[in-house]
């Protein structure tokens, strides 16, 4: 057997459907025969009568609705058909959700899944990675699953948790990344992952650009080098020791995001490495994100947007020689 | 060939009479439905990249909203609306290099298919978050009220889904606030992707909103050429007369996926057999036939005309050079406060 990503999605949906009857799935075309944009409730309306429901598209609402629903016992996910469009819901997630414990002690257990990242020919409005944002809104937990694994087990404690969770499923893993089985459990959230070990250069990422990061320890294998890689997999909370300890062990830091440029995780991530681990650095610590214009349309154009496999690499060796 | 630039608010009101009126609104549709389906088939063959989304079904509304409106107006189309951007005014060829990504074409390949625009020329870029150019019609109409300026209009087009957004809500009380001259054409095609109208609002008739907008509101059967051309016709006569916003809601079927992605198995045999699933060209054709308004070789003419228009179009715009990455990566006009990020 063989489960792609998206499937581990829709299966850890299907397991909370039937194992928690406060599980609910709101959001635009997931209900009837249809099943989301991306197939990630498929069949679940019919198998859950009543629990997966159509919504107009009204993002706000959608989200005001879930934290009501969320306040009185249940535990609704939310599937945003793009992250992009989670920007009309901003107000409800931040200001809601986000301050909601903090002022009445009060939490909001609401789940919001983001179809998030680029895949070609997407632009600018169905591209985006909202991670940074969330992220930098107190009250929120963040989570960038980038294994068919993580983004199971990851999902069923998203809904477990008490807090609002931004759940966000990079659109370009639904269908390229496999595993043979799901697992019955995961590495808890707040814990970040050695996907490779290595000595000479860490490079941290997550969601997609994990696998991009992944390749290009790999070139960097031919050429003599044992990069190490740390998969984040939630941006909020930030496993800062996992990164400190990987960064004792190499020297050397670059940290790559998908996102745009400006602030962020992969700045995040810099800044507490430089104050509280710059005796372990041999080099400056260096990033790569994509660019700071909107996400383009046309294939060329995207792939140089994006950071790559060979765009990571290039940096590594250049980081390497410092 | 078909050409909007000598169209003046003169022709419309003294030359052309209801049949030219009528005739000319056909041949854009008929290009706009040739032109889809040459793009479904490039779709189809992979040479586009990303999305494609017709308007089959939609161009008797899509064409009278772009008819009437002249240089000096506003026109915000939405994802349906070839036909009424080409009545517009929007070269054919821009329309083929936004889908494949010609360096040359208005947006340069960085943003395809319907997200496009030519702001200049009063034709607003939409981008996907529904609702959003309600607003920003309603603020280019006062930009233009600040500047003294006379006898102008804005439409504004919108699905019965994008309806529901707090956006549009938004918009519309605004525009009733501010008085402009905005007429708003809502296409109730009975589905937002694959949600159908139960599941989209409660009311018993969308158009009955416009009362608590503050708006002038009128109901129209969108498969119905004529009725489009009057009652869009007359909306956008009234708006720039002055009189308070108005909002048209047509009723017809989308006769094609969501996208060309989607084959749209959730539109049931019955849906099919409703009125409003008609198609809009076919009877327009059948009246033209019917009334015997052209013979079938004139017919034939501008269905021969209509292909060798997308061809031209289509052809020049696959010889240009695609984007490369030499890319200008600037997101602001003003290159001295570009952040150099890393
Ligand atoms: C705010 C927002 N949420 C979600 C979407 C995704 N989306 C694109 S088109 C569409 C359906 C639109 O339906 P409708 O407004 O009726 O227009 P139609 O496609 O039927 O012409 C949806 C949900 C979007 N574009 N904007
Ligand atoms: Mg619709």
């Amino acid at each position: 057997m063989s489960i792609t990503y998206l499937e581990a999605i829709r299966e850890a949906q299907a397991k909370l459907l039937r194992d928690d009857e406060r599980v609910f799935i709101y959001g635009q075309d997931v209900g009837g025969t249809f099943g989301g944009a991306f197939k990630a409730t498929k069949g679940l309306a019919k198998e859950f009568p009543g629990r997966v429901l159509n919504t107009p598209i009204s993002e706000d609402a959608i989200v005001g609705t879930a934290i009501g629903a969320a306040l009185h016992g249940m535990r609704p996910i939310v599937e945003m058909q793009f992250a992009d469009f989670s920007s009309i819901a901003l107000n409800q997630i931040l200001n809601n959700a986000g301050t909601h414990y903090w002022r009445t002690s009060v939490p909001v257990p609401i789940t919001v899944r983001l179809p998030s990242g680029g895949t070609k020919g997407s632009g600018p409005f169905h591209s985006q990675s909202m991670e940074s944002i969330y992220a930098h809104y107190p009250g929120l937990i963040v989570m960038t699953p980038a294994t068919v694994e993580d983004a199971y087990t990851m999902l069923i404690e998203a809904v477990t948790i008490d807090d609002p969770v931004v759940y966000c499923e990079h659109k370009y893993l639904y269908y390229h990344l496999k595993a043979d089985k799901l697992p019955a459990e995961g590495l808890p959230t707040g814990n970040a992952r050695i996907a490779r070990e290595g000595r000479d250069l860490t490079i941290v990422s997550y969601s997609a650009m994990l696998h991009e990061a992944l390749a290009a320890a790999e070139q960097l294998a031919s050429e003599g080098f044992e990069i190490e890689v740390v998969d984040l997999r939630s941006v909020k909370p930030l496993d800062t020791d996992t990164v400190l300890a990987s960064v004792a062990r190499t020297g050397r830091l670059l940290c790559v995001g998908e996102s745009f440029p400006f602030g962020g995780v992969t700045a995040e991530v810099i800044s507490r490495v430089t104050s509280e681990g710059f005796h372990l650095l041999d080099a400056p610590p260096q990033r790569i994100n994509a660019k700071d214009t909107p996400i383009p349309y046309h294939p060329n154009l995207w792939s140089a947007h994006r950071p790559s496999a060979k765009s990571i690499a290039a940096k590594a060796r250049k980081l390497l020689r410092e | 060939m078909l050409q909007t630039a000598q169209r003046s608010s003169e022709t419309i009101k003294t030359k052309a009479g209801p049949h030219e009126r009528f005739l000319e609104a056909f041949r854009w549709m008929l290009l706009a439905r040739t032109f889809e389906e040459k793009l479904v088939s490039l779709y189809r063959g992979g040479l586009i990249t990303g999305g494609v989304y017709i308007g089959k079904g939609q161009e008797a509304v899509s064409v009278a909203c772009g008819l009437f409106l002249q240089k000096g107006d506003i026109f915000a189309p939405l994802i349906r609306d070839q036909a009424g951007r080409s009545a517009f005014g929007e070269p054919l060829v821009d329309v083929a290099r936004t889908y494949l990504g010609s360096r040359q074409g208005p947006m340069r390949g960085r943003d395809g298919n319907i997200h496009r625009g030519l702001p200049r020329q009063g034709q607003l870029a939409m981008i996907s978050h529904l609702g959003a150019m309600v607003s920003v019609t309603v603020g280019a109409l006062m930009a233009k009220r600040f500047k003294g300026e006379k006898n102008f209009v804005g439409l504004s087009c919108i699905g019965e889904g994008g309806m529901q957004t707090g956006s549009f809500h938004e918009g519309m009380n605004l525009a009733a606030v501010e008085q402009v001259p905005l007429v708003i054409v809502a296409t109730n095609n009975h589905y937002a992707y694959s949600t159908s109208n139960e599941r989209e609002f409660a009311c018993a008739e969308l158009v009955d909103r416009a009362k608590g907008y503050g708006f002038e509101g009128y109901n129209l059967d969108g498969t119905d050429l004529s009725a489009c051309l009057d009652v869009i016709g007359s909306a956008v006569k009234r708006a720039r007369a002055g009189r308070p916003p108005q909002l048209v809601v047509a009723s017809t079927l989308r006769l094609s996926g969501h996208g060309e992605h989607d084959d749209a198995s959730y539109v049931t045999d019955e849906v099919k057999r409703e009125p409003f699933a008609q198609d809009c060209l076919k009877r327009a054709e059948k009246l033209i036939v019917d009334l015997n308004l052209v013979d079938a070789k004139t017919l034939q003419g501008w269905r021969n005309d209509a292909a060798a228009q997308v061809d031209q179009a289509i052809t020049t715009a696959q010889k240009e050079a695609a984007p490369d990455t030499n890319e200008d990566w600037c997101a602001i006009s003003n290159r001295a406060l570009v952040d150099q990020a890393p």
